[in-house]
């Protein structure tokens, strides 16, 4: 049974057809990536499944529980975590607020062990504890939102654009601790536009297009694949 | 002497603001939205802490207590029928509907407790409280009223910084959506916000009737306002600001009102405010926000 399965959904903003009837599902530990252009759906896919966006048709289904029409806030307790698009980690906030507001529904007792994982993956945010976000450069504020989102202790992180912004050298770090992520045991749905770094580590991908999925494959297939080297790989 | 005098009638009248305006500062700060109803939950505080006490007989504290419990509990019905239902309806749509609520209210106070002004008898005599200096004798419940702004407002900055649920209201504060990815029920926090920003009117309520001793169902709108003005003085959203904005007012208002004119008071009150905004359109401790697009 696959840990995730998204069967058919189609989410509308407004009048606006947003995605047409997306499928695709993960499988427990892999890294699956979707990729596409800009406004291809993408983000708006991961925001359906982690319930801030609620599709009009299709279905969700987490650990074989059906997830559409639970709010976001109740979606983080089944194990699902979003790191979102842009970071939005909390400014004013503390390094250390900001990782246990992501241990918020855990009990208070457990959140100590968590804390030094995450701090242990990422030394800078142990460093940078008492500072507020806001004074994080822009890869310690990613580091910061992967942090918050491990916090939950995830069995599905997924990860909305993490090299968003980011200087090439910090991109691959951030790649390189996704990977880690990843053997540790955590299942990975990565959305990037950075095709080629997102092909390279997942196990199986999938195209969108103007919010529908119109390529899939395993990771190497696709970096192969010449319509998808055309479209967004540069050739 | 007398300019001693006025200066602690200002400390104690600043004090009430400062805690009625850190209700509308907190339901700002995390609802971001005015609540024009607040200071009407003053005056129902007002009048239960009467009733109860006087009428059934429950003594100060029964009063006190029974005011807070029924502005509670009040502050969450507001927020569940009027303003939740507006959840991402436009501001103007919020403000119009708060304002409604502060009608409603102030027509159903005077329906059932009629427009006839209640002469109120200080819930807070305390001898021991009051003392002298030199000629100028300072009352039970000016020292109280100072006392309890103070404790008010350390109680509360330590439950925003060092709680759980502290923490959770300003992560809703500053983005909603991050705040539900974190598993932070958004509603949630906004209830709790008003529970706690109406018991605090309630507070004020006795504080001023007591200091003030006239009740009519209109008793809270001006309150309201005033304390409304020193959260946007102070700089709206900020809990120091609110209590700086609060202190500010009250002095301003005594100190115009003894040596400027009595008609004049709340024009300097409010005229001030202005050139503030002008100056630093933030509020004295406001954040000044950049918007990202």
């Amino acid at each position: 049974m696959s840990l995730l399965k998204v069967d058919d959904i189609h989410v509308y903003y407004g009048s606006i057809h947003a995605i047409k009837g997306v499928s695709f599902d993960v499988e427990e530990g892999e890294i699956v990536t979707l990729i596409g252009a800009n406004g291809a759906g993408k983000s708006s896919t991961l925001n359906t499944v982690a319930g801030l966006l609620h599709p009009r048709a299709g279905s969700v289904e987490f650990n074989g529980k059906h997830l559409v029409g639970t709010p976001a806030h109740k979606v983080v307790k089944d194990g699902l975590a979003l790191c979102p698009e842009g970071r939005r980690v909390f400014l004013q906030l503390s390094v250390e607020e900001n990782l246990e507001m992501g241990a918020y529904t855990r009990p208070a007792g457990e959140i100590a062990d968590s804390l030094a994982m995450v701090y242990d993956q990422f030394p800078r945010l142990k460093e940078r504890y008492k500072q507020t976000a806001g004074t994080l450069s822009g890869g310690e504020q990613q580091m910061l939102a992967m942090g918050r989102a491990l916090m939950s202790k995830p069995r599905l992180l997924m990860l909305d654009e993490p090299s968003m912004g980011l200087a090439p050298i910090l991109v691959e770090q951030i790649f390189e601790i996704v990977e880690q992520l990843n053997k540790a045991g955590t299942t990975i749905l990565l959305v990037e536009q950075n095709a080629q770094m997102a092909l390279s580590i997942a196990h199986r991908g999938y195209v969108l297009e103007t919010g529908r999925v119109v390529i899939s494959g395993t990771g190497d297939e696709l970096l192969h694949n010449d319509a998808v080297r055309k479209a967004y790989l540069g050739g | 002497m007398i300019f001693l005098s006025h200066l602690i009638n200002g400390l104690s009248l600043g004090s009430i603001y400062a805690i009625i305006a850190l209700g509308y500062t907190m339901v700002y700060g995390i609802a971001k939205m005015l609540n024009f109803a607040h200071g009407d939950v003053i005056m129902v505080g007002g009048y239960i802490s009467y009733i109860v006490a006087h009428n059934l007989g429950w003594g100060a504290i029964g009063g006190i207590l029974m005011s807070i419990l029924v502005c509670t509990v009040l502050g969450v019905l507001i927020e569940g029928l009027a303003y939740k239902p507006l959840r991402g309806a436009s501001s103007l749509a919020v403000l119009i509907t708060a304002i409604g609520v502060s009608y409603f209210l102030q027509n159903a106070a005077l329906l059932i407790w009629s427009p006839d002004p209640i002469v109120y008898p200080s819930l807070v005599d305390l001898p021991w409280m009051s003392f002298s200096i030199g000629d100028l004798k300072v009352s039970s419940v000016t020292t109280v009223t100072v006392l309890c702004c103070v404790l008010v407002m350390a109680l509360l900055t330590l439950f925003i910084n060092k709680t759980k649920m502290g923490k959770a209201m300003r992560a809703v504060s500053e983005d909603k959506g991050a705040a539900q990815l974190m598993g932070i029920n958004v509603n949630g926090t906004i209830s709790v916000t008003f529970a706690i920003g109406s018991g605090l009117a309630a507070i004020a309520g006795v504080l001023m009737c007591s200091a003030y001793p006239v009740l009519t169902p209109t008793t809270g709108s001006m309150p309201g306002i005033k304390a409304f003005t020193a959260a946007v003085f102070g700089g709206i959203g900020s809990i120091p600001g609110a209590m700086v904005g609060g202190i500010l007012v009250g002095l301003l208002e005594t100190l115009a009102k003894a040596y400027i004119s009595t008609e004049l008071s709340d024009a300097v009150v409010f005229a001030v405010l202005i050139i503030i905004l002008l100056v630093k359109p933030a509020g004295l401790l406001g954040k000044q926000v950049t918007e990202k697009v």
